[in-house]
């Protein structure tokens, strides 16, 4: 058996891929649900309803969905120009805290029409700043940016952690580690009443259009995208390498940023070592999903947020564990990184 | 030639929709030197795959001395007596010759390499063949020549009969590739067979007893090297008769384009050393050399991506210091990479996107791509350089190797630059593009454009080169005109000999 590159992708096939990917992905997560003893189809239902059959789980999966497309759109955008970074969770860390010391201390009192631009800036900058070191060593030294990134990640939360247990911490909190509070003014409009869901879903949705844009338009996205697929290429073409690269770490650790600025600013309004589920990491997983491509990134993190909380639904209802939905996001991304390789390469014997 | 060593016999092989090798029998005699001959794609390299066990046969089979060989077995091949000399050599550079030749024949579990008699077997095959190496050398340490050398002599430590040698003299001088091949006979003589790839007739007819023609997959003839000539060859090769074409006497112009003691140094090395020379309108100037001796850095110093230590570019009359890439590109300098793949194209972006990326500032709007414009202007290109085989909207990847070095020559001529730059512009290409990017390269000359061509290919070079330096070890030799050197001389120049004569021939 041996595999040939495939020349031409069908488009039917590429839409189909992630949904192929998806429906295996689910398939296996059943055998587990099986093997935990639970009624495998009222599963997928519970999950199903968990995530959309009231009001509250359908704000509370978009709320999620927010921050997820955020992230995803940080990795998506720097992956495709071959810049790995794998820090989205410490430059969220760095954004939200970065937002609640500025409202707190700096910006408190001011309208809100002037201090939620200004902190999306201090969020994004601070998301910036965790990036732009790992790549100037690497621009400088050669250093690996993996390496770097993923354990800034460590570096960046424990930071955070020290904050709220020294400077930053909230001393109307009975002792608990959790910083001080955002300024009122800070907080971000609701999408809906009585909810929790904010404008962060419609910022995220609408970043990734314009980064769409970017990408398929601009002479910046076509250089960029030169530089990541043959940086030798792209130095022969005239594409400043080094100038390309800063702008997109720039742009992705940004993103990665803002998205732990708006999950401050919309739903906990200070900052706990447990503001984030993970998202960072998720991210990844959601870039891979939606293939690279911005809008892909949209619906990818839909679908993690769907499973994340439609899973904690099915847990409830039937007693398994909601690692189910960890099981079942990991292993769609299996499914999607084989589906991908077969919408490349076709077999023959 | 007596009885037949080897045989193959109707194999086929499909890739897709490709027939890359449709029912060819071949046979080998003891003591017997075959040239497998044919353009690239013609499924030369696949057919000795398969011979090697690269790849199954979809049909067909091999014999060795009369026993079937197993498909898709390389081992069995070698354990046959089948010795396979890759044209990307298959060693390691940071091991000694010993190391390299005895890789892989011995146990993994083995404690400790037995190095004893492995030294006495190589050096008494290297006495035997006349094949000289220091088996302590380290590889990386050695020429382009000798790590040939080494890989023969890695075939023959596994008791090799058939040796099959993919392209041998890609990489060698003249004067190393004429080594080779009185190697080669000395080896048939002493009763070794063998199988030469190659697209060069000259060679083909000095070494081989028998020439094996492969076109489009199939095998178009066999001639007794003594009974045919290269231009029956040619054409059997090519299918029609291929003239390449040869430059017509002219004037040049003004000096546009000269370097005065140009120093490049990099990671504390001199790779180019205080070189000088000039270039005028309307003619062809020839750098020459093996490669690997500094012109892919005089081609990146020259295309805007390689910086001067000392030592100054004057551009029509104006000292420029270093070029940028931009600076080339407007000061209508046409630039054809060394690597069209890994320089000259994205494989993944479209064919447009590709034509236009160098020239982006021609082809935008305040930051936003002009696709219709850069897109016409591939189109454009298309046509008028004679692209086959894909769109201005396909990804360029799926052109073939001289189809995309017409579009890269087509992206830079069409605009009527005043210098080429045009490094390896042939370089791996088949007879029928050769002639074609030659054409363009003298069409360019005709219009008054100042070429430099960057080659390692003497006849390439003879062709079209009005004067001709060459580069060894970064230096550059003085110019001397084409009609006063014959490829003796010139393969002389190329290996460093030219201080002793070749000054008063300097223009």
């Amino acid at each position: 058996m041996r595999f040939e590159r495939r020349e031409h992708r069908p488009a039917a096939l590429v839409i189909a891929t992630p949904i192929l990917a998806v429906v295996a992905a689910l398939a296996v997560a059943g055998l587990l649900i099986a093997l935990a003893g639970a009624p495998v189809l009222t599963a997928y239902w519970k999950i199903l309803t968990g995530a959309f059959g009231s009001r509250l789980s359908t704000t509370e999966t978009l709320t999620r969905a927010a921050p997820l497309m955020l992230t995803g759109l940080a990795a998506a955008i720097a992956f495709r120009a071959r810049l790995w970074n794998i820090g989205a969770e410490g430059q969220f860390y760095l954004g939200a805290i970065a937002v609640a010391a500025t409202s707190s201390h700096v910006l408190a009192g001011l309208p809100s029409a002037v201090q939620i631009p200004l902190l999306f800036v201090v969020g994004a900058a601070a998301g910036m700043v965790l990036l732009l070191v790992p790549l100037w060593l690497r621009l400088r030294f050669s250093v690996d940016e993996v390496v770097t990134t993923l354990l800034l990640n460590f570096v960046a939360i424990l930071f955070v952690s020290m904050l709220i247990d020294g400077v930053l911490k909230d001393p109307t909190a009975f002792g608990w580690p959790q910083s001080v509070g955002i300024d009122s003014a800070a907080k971000l409009p609701k999408l809906l009443a009585r909810s929790r869901l904010h404008i962060g879903l419609i910022i995220a949705i609408g970043l990734a259009f314009a980064i769409h844009f970017v990408q398929s338009r601009t002479v910046f996205g076509l250089q960029s995208r030169a530089a990541g697929l043959n940086p030798t290429g792209a130095v022969f073409a005239g594409v400043p390498l080094a100038r390309t690269l800063v702008i997109v770490a720039m742009m992705s650790g940004g993103l990665a940023g803002l998205a732990g600025a708006i999950e401050v600013m919309g739903v906990k309004g200070y900052v706990t070592t447990d503001l984030s589920p993970g998202y960072g990491y998720s991210g990844i997983v959601v870039a891979m999903l939606a293939n690279l491509n911005p809008l892909g990134v949209v619906l990818a993190a839909l679908f993690t947020a769907i499973m994340f909380v439609g899973a904690d639904g099915m847990s409830r209802s039937l007693g398994i564990p909601t690692y189910i939905a960890d099981v079942t996001v990991a292993l769609s991304l299996i499914s999607m990184l084989i589906a991908v390789f077969f919408t490349q390469y076709r077999i023959r014997r | 030639m007596s009885e037949a060593v080897l045989e193959i016999s109707g194999v086929s092989k499909r890739f897709g929709t490709n027939l890359a090798n449709d029912n060819i029998s071949l046979s080998l005699g003891k003591g017997e030197i075959v040239a497998l001959l044919g353009e690239n794609g013609a499924g030369k390299t696949t057919l000795m795959s398969i011979l090697f066990g690269h790849y199954m046969p979809d049909s067909g089979h091999v014999r060795v001395m009369g026993q079937d060989l197993p498909p898709g077995k390389p081992r069995a091949a070698i354990r046959a007596g089948i010795g396979m000399v890759h044209q990307h050599f298959s060693l390691a550079p940071n091991l000694t010759v010993l190391e390299n030749v005895m890789t892989g024949t011995e146990s993994l579990w083995s404690v400790a390499s037995n190095t004893g008699p492995g030294r006495a077997k190589l050096m008494a095959i290297s006495e035997r063949f006349g094949l000289k190496v220091n088996p302590d050398a380290r590889l990386g340490d050695l020429s382009v020549g000798e790590q040939q050398r080494v890989e023969i002599l890695k075939a023959l430590y596994n008791d090799a009969r058939i040796l099959v040698l993919d392209e041998p003299t890609a990489v060698l001088t003249n004067i190393e590739a004429e080594k080779l091949f009185s190697t080669l006979k000395d080896m048939a003589r002493q009763g070794l067979s063998l199988i030469f790839i190659s697209h060069k007739l000259d060679e083909v007819m000095a070494t081989a007893d028998r020439v094996v023609v492969l076109r489009g997959g199939k095998l178009v003839a066999e001639r007794k090297a003594a009974e045919t000539s290269k231009a029956e060859l040619a054409e059997l090769m090519v299918g029609r008769a291929v003239k390449r074409p040869v430059r017509e006497a002219s004037t040049p112009g003004e000096t546009v384009l000269e370097a005065v003691g140009v120093t490049v140094r990099v990671d504390d090395v001199d790779r180019l050393k205080a070189i000088d020379f000039h270039l005028r309108a309307g003619e062809v100037l020839g750098i020459i050399g093996v490669s690997g001796n500094g012109q892919t850095l005089l081609a990146q110093l020259l295309s805007g991506t390689a910086k001067r230590t000392s030592g100054d570019l004057v551009l029509f009359g104006h000292g420029v210091g270093d070029l940028s890439v931009a600076d080339a590109v407007h000061a209508g300098i046409g630039r054809i990479p060394e690597d069209r793949n890994k320089e000259g194209a994205i494989g993944e972006m479209a064919i447009w996107e590709n034509a236009v990326l160098e020239r982006l500032s021609g082809y935008s709007r305040h930051g936003l791509v002009d696709r219709k414009s850069a897109i016409d202007f591939a189109g454009r290109i298309i046509s008028a350089f004679d692209v086959r085989g894909g769109s201005p909207t396909s990804r360029i990847r799926l052109l073939s190797g001289g189809n995309m070095q017409k579009l890269i020559l087509g992206r830079n001529l069409i605009e009527h630059p005043r210098i080429l730059v045009a490094a390896q512009p042939a370089r791996g290409l088949d007879e029928g593009a050769v002639a074609a990017v030659h054409e363009r390269i003298l069409e360019a000359r005709r219009a008054g454009c100042a070429v430099l061509l960057i080659s390692e290919d003497l006849e390439e070079v003879m062709a079209l080169a009005d004067r001709i330096q060459a580069i060894v070890g970064g230096r550059l030799s003085p110019p001397v005109k084409a009609e006063d050197v014959d490829t003796r001389r010139l393969g002389l120049m190329m290996a460093g000999e030219w201080e002793q004569e070749g000054v008063a021939h300097a223009v």
